[in-house]
């Protein structure tokens, strides 16, 4: 598979020749193939969100490049615009950028800047807010009368409706309550079933990457620390210790047994998952099983 | 794009300008600006220039910030000089039709340039060796006497002092806003005055509205800690005068002394 995003050597330092001058992201290469479903994590500071934000051109690398469908996006010909189409960023507590007088008017405003007819502005605005769980009738309300976990979904829609063939959100569950938490991560995993684009989920919460990411890539201290398959990132749980990243809880019980001299896989991280390793386990042991 | 914007200015360190009590950096810009005021010729203002030198290197601030600060009043420096060149009468020195330049013209001119190119240099100074809270506190100290014809004194400098602290948090948001706005395909660099204008909105409505938001937090958090302004509040950070404020107070004085005895020799 072709990789629809591509950095060399990315680099950024803020505040260049002052005290407070900091590199944010160093030497950043990736290739992160279409149609996956990334998940980013690192502790905060790490450079997740200077890194996203170089992926849709918001800021310009003080060094090295960023390839968006084989593109250099800081080449003259490139329209920078075209590629904010592209590759939809979802910031964090998105719901501050809620403006317009009603919810439709808002997840239009995306659509309406791609210069889209009518017709399919209307489309794509009902079709995302279905996906995203917004009922018919709030598409007239303001989207200051609406809760905070209504107005996260607008947000999110408004991003969605574009259409871009990657989407890349910035913790897009921070502050919310499980349900609610769950209920969104949920629709985000059905919208890139739908329509098989790539997906890019900073998060914090290892839980909710391990359940939804088929890749993660791991943020340390500006530079990357690993890109790989959920279960390979796991099965280095000791390492990802020592930079201070707490694995799932899950996982951490199955490192405990093994720490206390049981014979058992340690690249579990999902409940199901462990359900399964831990039957598999007692029947090798010969014990009776009835689950 | 707009963290460029340093309001406040304040340049971290820690020489003898930076670590001088701010009440008197306060009153020693004062005294500065007394001498750049009072001197009359040349030689007085070198005086003037000696002192903000000496300050200048013991503040170990670079001399590139310190032109950075002047390029704001480029426009007014060179419309002075201008002014003066031109329109003071006196002897002419060249002569092209009806604009003539005199000797008086260029002296003067180059006088009140280096004046206001000092009288900004050495403001900034105070601004880059103090931080913003740290001078409002300052200020509020200064000013404490005007309590007793009732000014409120205390709660200005709490509203400076909270204007001041929400100035980056207000630009760091709309630098998010604008992100935001951009990552949606907003175009804010292309189109005429009223299409420009208009792009404004999608940012302006998210600001106030948070900037509303965090008032409102503010008071709740505020009241929360039983603020209930001025009377009877002691201070985290008190400020102390030490030998060296009164020394550093005394130079600038004996400085502005020179200036006017320069004046009175030569005037």
């Amino acid at each position: 598979m072709a990789s629809i995003i591509r950095t060399e050597d990315l680099t950024y330092t803020y505040s260049i020749g002052t005290p407070f001058e900091k590199t944010a992201v160093n030497k950043v290469c990736l290739d992160i193939e279409e149609g996956t479903f990334s998940g980013i994590i690192g502790h905060t500071g790490s450079g997740k969100s200077t890194l996203i934000q170089h992926l849709n051109g918001l800021i310009k690398p003080t060094s090295g490049k960023v390839f968006i469908d084989g593109q250099d996006i800081w080449d003259k010909e490139v329209r920078i615009r075209d590629i904010r189409f592209k590759v939809g960023l979802v910031f964090q507590y998105p719901e501050y950028q809620l403006f317009e007088e009603t919810v439709y008017k808002d997840i239009a405003f995306g659509p309406k800047n791609m210069g889209l007819t009518d017709e399919e502005i209307d489309r794509r605005v009902k079709e995302t807010a279905e996906l995203v769980g917004l009922k018919q009738e709030t598409l007239y309300k303001s989207p200051f009368e609406l809760s905070g976990g209504q107005k996260r979904r607008v947000a999110i829609a408004g991003v969605m409706a574009m259409e871009p063939k990657v989407l890349i959100l910035d913790e897009p569950t921070a502050g919310l309550d499980p349900k609610g938490r769950d209920k969104i991560l949920g629709q985000i995993k059905e919208y890139h079933r739908q329509k098989h684009i790539t997906v890019l989920l900073v998060s914090h919460s290892m839980e909710d990457i391990a359940k939804f990411a088929d890749k993660i890539l791991v943020m340390n201290k500006a530079e990357v620390f690993c890109y790989e398959d959920t279960p390979d990132v796991f099965k280095r749980s000791d390492e990802l210790a020592g930079i201070g990243l707490a694995v799932p809880q899950i996982t951490k019980v199955f490192l405990d047994l093994k720490k206390r001299g049981i014979d058992i896989r340690t690249d579990v991280y999902t409940t199901e998952f462990a359900k399964k390793t831990i039957l598999e386990y007692l029947e090798r042991k010969g014990g009776a099983v009835n689950a | 794009m707009l963290k460029d914007i340093t309001i406040g200015q304040y340049f971290p360190g820690r020489s003898a300008v930076h670590s001088l009590d701010p009440r008197f950096k306060i009153i020693i810009t004062g005294v500065f600006i007394g001498m750049l005021f009072a001197a009359d010729g040349f030689a007085a203002l070198a005086v003037g220039l000696v002192f903000l030198a000496m300050s200048f290197i013991m503040s170990k601030i670079p001399f590139r910030l310190m032109l950075k600060s002047l390029k704001p009043i480029v426009p007014i420096i060179i419309f002075t000089s201008v002014l003066n060149i031109f329109f003071l009468d006196g002897a002419p020195l060249v002569k092209f039709g009806f604009i003539k330049i005199t000797a008086e013209g260029l002296r003067t001119s180059a006088f009140m340039v280096i004046r206001i190119i000092a009288l900004i240099m050495g403001s900034s100074l105070l601004t880059y060796t103090t931080s913003p809270i740290t001078l409002t506190d300052a200020i509020e100290r200064l000013l404490s006497p005007l309590k007793k014809i009732n000014l409120p004194v205390h709660e200005l400098a709490m509203m400076m002092t909270i204007a001041l602290r929400f100035i980056p948090t207000l630009i760091e948001e709309t630098d998010k806003i604008i992100s935001a706005q951009k990552a949606r395909g907003a175009d804010m660099e292309s189109g005429n005055i009223l299409q420009r204008a208009k792009a404004l909105t999608p940012i302006l409505i998210p600001l106030f509205v948070s900037a509303f938001r965090r008032a409102e937090e503010l008071a709740v958090a505020m009241e929360c800690r039983c603020y209930q302004g001025g009377d009877g509040r002691t201070r985290l950070r008190q400020l102390r005068s030490e030998g060296k404020d009164y020394f550093a107070l005394g130079v600038s004085i004996v400085f502005l002394d020179i200036v006017i005895m320069l004046n009175c020799i030569f005037g």
